[in-house]
């Protein structure tokens, strides 16, 4: 398949789309990919915050309950395959955007698809603080919500950034699947010119556009943590 | 003043009980440095962490300054510990924050406005000594001086008394001393009441009035530092006062009873004991091992000695005709 792929039509196709349709591809997929991101973000720290404190030992126990519906939930919605996942959240999606095709449309499964995921990562994220840090806190008479806002989250800043980052790589990816129901972006592209009409060199591409955009997000999260770190001696 | 009573502790996860604390009673009085000294799971953490009820006691009360800490609702009970503060082995400082900050953390806690918590912070990191390091990180410091930023922080929100749980066991022996030459200073000077939990006997010679030895979740001994040491009673204070030194195993036991000599002045430390009763009494002692130690300016110790089955009554004799000297058999390596 890749036998053509530098004749002179290949070539000329490239560059017009090149011209005419990648840049706005590019801002597509960027700002489909921050912006779910920041939304699953919004729902997936609180959840994440609540399965740390929340727990029998935890610094604002919650009712048992409460604890499994929130874990079976967020374990559920981790197991459906985001193709599927795609399709099921159409209703919400109607609901929400009005449509269910074009590239806002996708950021409803796109936020359903990650904030569970995002959950968990800020669960370990907020595991990783020393259980004698916020017990000191404790000894001083910090409030439960003291100590999740001026402890917990600040003191895992580092290792929430670098996982952040994990998750707006892992999204990018999933914001390129979405290119199938109509989402734009480089996902759309790369489908389009390389499953459906056989134009393999817009494709790679695309591909590889997507990848330097992993490549930067991933660059910049990991300089931000780093930099963050104050326990790192710089 | 800390008055704790009755005060049981058992911790239990499914079928494994461990009894931490068992009928505990302490009183602690206002401006006391007082020491709770023990092997390492005797239960001074437990204990410690029960008078702020970081650890709810089994039974028991806590009384402190006249206030049942048990009773305390939540809130009173936040209210409660922000005039009883901690300082512990680990330091346990806010890692992303700056020294100063690190200060400003309790008073940010209680809502002291953020340019007095400023204030406040850099008068207490001068007073630890570290008026240069309010900007710097955590993990720029060295042990000793986290510790001071730790203690700054402690004494943020002016307590009435300071635990330090373990505060010098992972610090050098100098810079040890330095510390609890600080705590002694801030007893001193603000007459805040220090509790010292520590594993060290060294600690608690340098800086208690008084001291608690804990042994196997009971309180095995109490009193003044000068008078447990000048004659510790129960066996687990002997253990800690007298060490088991390497030397101890040189001696035979098939020829000689250990006896051990422990006197309670420089004058009684200074005389050539072992000399005189080999002059005047013909016994020859073997010294196995010797200590002095001076507490309170005065000084304590105590020496080991081998003597020979057939001279034992003579050696007695004559030691036990020196005042100032408490002289016993010892039967074995304790
Ligand atoms: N949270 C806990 N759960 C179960 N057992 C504990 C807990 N905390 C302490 N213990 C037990 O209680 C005993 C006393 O512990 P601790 O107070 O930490 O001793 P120390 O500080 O003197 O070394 C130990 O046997 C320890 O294993
Ligand atoms: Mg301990």
């Amino acid at each position: 398949m890749y036998d053509n792929l530098f004749s002179e039509k290949s070539l000329s196709d490239a560059l017009q789309c090149l011209q005419n349709e990648i840049p706005f591809a590019i801002w597509e997929t960027f700002y489909v990919t921050v912006l779910s991101t920041l939304l699953a973000l919004v729902i997936g720290l609180p959840l994440g915050v609540l399965l740390v404190v929340g727990e029998k030992k935890g610094v604002l126990p919650l009712p048992k309950w409460v604890m499994q519906v929130l874990n079976v939930i967020i374990n559920l919605l981790r197991s459906i395959p985001f193709l599927i996942l795609m399709i099921m959240v159409f209703p919400l999606s109607r609901l929400v955007i009005g449509t269910t095709v074009g590239t806002t449309a996708t950021i409803v499964p796109l936020v359903v698809a990650a904030f569970p995921f995002i959950a968990r990562l800020v669960e370990s994220s907020l595991r990783e603080v020393d259980p004698n840090i916020i017990e000191a806190a404790q000894s001083m008479g910090a409030t439960p919500m003291q100590i999740i806002c001026k402890v917990m989250v600040p003191e895992s800043v580092p290792s929430l950034l670098s996982n952040v980052t994990i998750a707006l790589t892992t999204i990018l990816g999933y914001s390129a699947m979405s290119g199938i129901i109509g989402g734009g972006g480089l996902g759309q592209i790369a489908i389009n010119y390389g499953y459906y009409r056989y134009k393999y060199l817009v494709m790679l591409i695309a591909v590889v556009l997507l990848i330097l955009l992993v490549q930067l997000f991933q660059s910049i999260g990991t300089r931000l943590a780093v930099k963050s770190d104050k326990r790192l001696k710089h | 003043m800390i008055e704790i009573r009755n005060l049981y502790k058992t911790f239990s996860s499914g079928d494994d009980k461990v009894d931490a604390l068992q009928n505990i009673n302490l009183t602690i009085a206002d401006g006391d440095v007082y020491g709770i000294i023990g092997m390492s799971g005797a239960g001074k953490s437990t204990l410690v962490r029960c008078i702020n009820m970081l650890e709810r006691p089994t039974a028991g009360t806590v009384t402190v300054n006249g206030r049942d800490m048990g009773a305390l609702s939540n809130a009173e009970l936040r209210q409660a510990r922000r005039e009883i503060t901690m300082i512990f082995q680990q330091f346990n400082l806010l890692m992303q924050r700056t020294c100063l900050q690190n200060v400003c953390f309790p008073m940010e806690l209680s809502g002291v406005k953020k340019a007095a918590a400023k204030k406040r912070a850099m008068e207490l990191l001068e007073l630890v000594g570290l008026p240069d390091k309010a900007g710097a990180y955590p993990a720029q410091l060295s042990g000793g001086q986290q510790q001071r930023v730790a203690i700054a922080r402690a004494l943020a929100t002016d307590p009435k008394v300071l635990l330090c749980d373990e505060a010098t066991s992972a610090l050098d022996p100098n810079t040890t001393h330095q510390i609890l030459s600080l705590i002694r200073d801030i007893n001193d000077k603000l007459g805040i009441t220090v509790v010292v939990i520590t594993h060290q006997m060294s600690v608690v010679k340098e800086i208690c009035k008084h001291v608690a030895i804990l042994d196997h979740g009971t309180v095995a001994e109490e009193g003044l530092v000068s008078a447990v040491f000048a004659a510790p009673k129960s066996e687990a204070a002997r253990r800690l006062v007298y060490p088991a030194r390497e030397g101890e195993i040189i001696s035979d036991p098939g020829s000689e009873t250990k006896v051990r000599v422990i006197f309670a002045s420089a004058a009684a430390a200074s005389m050539p004991l072992v000399a005189r009763m080999a002059r005047e009494r013909s016994v020859m002692a073997n010294i196995i091992s010797a200590n002095t130690q001076p507490i309170d300016g005065k000084t304590y110790g105590d020496i080991l000695l081998g003597i020979p089955h057939e001279q034992l009554s003579a050696a007695l004799d004559f030691l036990r005709g020196i005042p100032e000297l408490t002289v016993e058999e010892v039967s074995d390596l304790v």
